[in-house]
């Protein structure tokens, strides 16, 4: 156990030194001028060679990627040269010329508002996905069962905005129940965090709701029919426990590994619901740095989100071999 | 709930018209028409038959482990004096794994992966018994050992994972008779086995019988391992029962042809075959579409020596040609002897 977890770390270490190159390589070094796009509509060639300048993009490729990675770790001063160096600390995943910002600054700023976000969503769709799953499964085959999927169906059908833009529309600006969504830290306005958080939890939930009933229900319904569910039943144990200790024990299972990338790749940023409610999180940041050409931060937020998903592949695996004792780990 | 003066008459199992339905898109699948038979306690009943035959259907239903909600049941289940076809679920519950136990066909996935055997066993036991925690693990232990697990102190903390497909099997022996129930179904238990640990199971099952007294329904399809452990063999086919008799009169005196086509397609080493397998031609009939007359007809070689075409108009009955033998054929009994008594020496590499 222990060997195997030094061994996969080293491998998740490797992954993301890839990772890096590729990403960096991928957003600083295609066809196209960086520095061009540093400046607006009146640039001079002399403004753009003072900005490659500052921004390092006139040393080679290779100089280019060590002082981004020792960036990282150590830290780095942009036009050290200059009578205004900008300081970035570590660690330092660049500096946004468009923002006047430290990209690390930006992502730090930006991620809470995406960490709420999709832990609400989360713990709701989880909920309700699983529990209505479970019912459609004990029903199986008659009303309450078709009902759900019908449920289930409706959700899958209906996109994010589409629900987001509903919900405002009635919820927001009709019925006025809720007010307009304003972003607020939950330890500063838990209840104005709340009001803004309802209806975005509500859109990214409903898809992935849809989607673990499905999967809960033929899970449990697959478990139903394991040889080992009848020998509980053949032990003489009371149905109650066949079904929770015996077929949902085993059925559950692998919903651990589903949920656990599924938030993984939600804690990237959810760019639909978080433009519709205007939530400052990382999906917004990552949009508008995409249109704004703003290539520190891009290559930032790539970096991030792909590190948050190497790190909860290695911990769903981890946490898989404790629920489930014949994945050994070696 | 029955009288006391009912209940002494009766044998200790005994099964009457047992009939199971399941209703399906295609139509009514009666896996089980009619079947009848009655063990005494302490006997071993083998119930033969091909795939689909409704021998594993009869064991879930005497087990109450068929679905109500999927599947009719009727017929009547007499189990030590207690009628269990219309017994609610809780107290059948209550019979299952103490009064009577169960053994599967696939002890690879018979038990549950995900908890250590040890405590698959003290489930099943303080299911049903008051009894401490503690107490119930030295009690697994002690019928772990007596099952063969080897160096049991340690093997109880097992997954079933990390135990050969044997000593698996040798565990839901031990879970199935831990609360010495009084009578032991055992579904294909050798089937997914190798043979070398086959005969080790067999003989498992037969030493732990006479120890507890246990009285055993193996069900197999395969002829050629009932010989020495069963006292009595019904040969079932297309849900019914066609053929019932003494271990040793049904191998040397069969008289249903289908019991005969089984005999012909067992494998033996230790003699020289006439010229090779003889498997009974076709395939066993559709639950849902059985042939009006006699199920075997279609696949039967002897059915045109019946007069009228009575096989295949007409359902045989289950007749008695001598006690303790009952036959479903039309075939007249001295031509279902012929019959007999020529495959039998054809098998026994007697005749060319």
């Amino acid at each position: 156990m222990a060997g195997y977890m030094v061994r996969r770390v080293l491998q998740m270490f490797l992954l993301l030194f890839l990772l890096s190159i590729v990403v960096f390589f991928l957003f600083n070094l295609l066809p196209g001028d960086p520095a061009r796009l540093t400046c607006g509509k009146a640039c001079t060639p002399a403004i753009i060679e003072a900005n490659r300048h500052r921004l390092g993009l006139d040393e080679p490729p290779l100089t280019q990627y060590t002082k981004f990675v020792s960036g990282i770790f150590v830290g780095r001063t942009f036009s050290a040269d200059s009578p205004q160096p900008i300081v970035c600390d570590a660690p330092c995943l660049g500096y946004s010329f468009n923002r006047h910002e430290q990209v690390m600054k930006l992502i730090t700023t930006a991620a809470p508002v995406t960490f709420w976000l999709a832990i609400g969503a989360f713990i709701l769709w989880i909920i309700a996905g699983i529990s209505l799953g479970i019912f459609a499964a004990l029903n199986h085959g008659r009303w309450p069962d078709r009902l759900v999927m019908a449920i289930s169906l409706i959700g899958y059908s209906l996109p994010a905005f589409f629900i987001g833009l509903v919900l405002i529309f009635f919820v927001i600006i009709k019925w006025q129940m809720l007010p307009f969504p304003s972003y607020v830290s939950p330890f500063e306005n838990p209840v104005q965090f709340l009001q803004t958080m309802l209806l975005p939890w509500i859109v990214l939930a409903t898809l992935n709701t849809a989607f673990y009933m499905r999967l809960t229900r033929n899970q449990v319904l697959e478990t139903f029919s394991e040889d080992y569910v009848r020998t509980a039943r053949a032990k003489g144990l009371p149905e109650r426990t066949v079904i929770v200790h015996h077929a949902l024990r085993a059925g559950l299972t692998p919903i651990v590994t589903a949920a656990g990338m599924d938030l993984a790749v939600l804690l990237g940023g959810a760019i639909i619901s978080e433009n519709i409610f205007s939530l400052p999180g990382l999906g917004a940041l990552a949009v508008s740095s995409i249109t704004d050409s703003d290539l520190p931060l891009i290559t930032g937020i790539t970096l991030l989100t792909a590190s948050i998903i190497i790190v909860a592949n290695l911990v769903v695996d981890l946490l898989y071999a404790v629920v489930d004792p014949r994945v050994r780990l070696g | 709930m029955t009288t006391t003066g009912e209940s002494l008459d009766r044998p200790f199992l005994s099964v009457t018209d047992l009939a199971v339905a399941f209703p399906t898109e295609d139509g009514l699948v009666r896996a089980v028409d009619g079947v009848s038979f009655s063990i005494e306690r302490g006997r071993t009943l083998a119930i033969v038959g091909e795939s689909g035959s409704g021998k594993s259907v009869t064991a879930q239903a005497i087990m109450g482990l068929i679905n109500r909600r999927a599947a009719s049941v009727s017929g009547e289940i007499w189990l030590d004096g207690q009628e269990l076809v219309g017994l609610p679920e809780d107290e059948v519950q209550a019979l299952r794994g103490s009064q009577m136990a169960m053994i599967f066909q696939d002890p690879m996935s018979s038990l549950h992966p995900f908890y250590r055997i040890g405590d698959q066993i003290t489930e099943a036991i303080r299911v049903h018994r008051n009894v401490g925690p503690a107490a119930a693990r030295r009690e697994a232990i002690e019928m772990l050992r007596r099952v063969g697990i080897p160096a049991v102190e340690r093997r109880v903390d097992d997954y079933p994972h990390q135990l050969s497909g044997g000593m698996r099997q040798r565990v839901m022996i031990a879970m199935a008779l831990i609360n010495s129930p009084a009578l032991l179904i055992a579904d294909e238990p050798t089937t997914a086995l190798d043979v070398t640990v086959q005969a080790q199971i067999l003989e498992l099952i037969s030493t732990l019988k006479a120890d507890f007294g246990t009285t055993v329904i193996l069900i197999t399809h395969d002829l050629g391992i009932v010989a020495d452990v069963a006292d009595e063999v019904a040969v079932m086919y297309g849900g019914r029962i066609v053929e019932v008799a003494p271990t040793e009169v049904l191998y040397n005196r069969p008289e249903m042809p289908y019991t005969l086509g089984l005999l012909s397609s067992v494998p033996r080493m230790d003699r020289e075959l006439p010229e090779r397998l003889d498997p009974i031609p076709g395939n066993p009939p559709s639950p849902i579409n059985l042939p009006i007359g006699c199920v075997f007809q279609p696949r039967c070689n002897y059915s045109d020596r019946v007069a009228d075409g009575a096989c295949s108009s007409r359902r045989p009955d289950l007749v008695a040609t001598a006690p303790d033998h009952l036959v479903r054929c039309h075939l007249p009994a001295q031509e279902r002897r012929e019959i007999s008594i020529n495959v039998l020496r054809v098998l026994a590499g007697g005749a060319q």
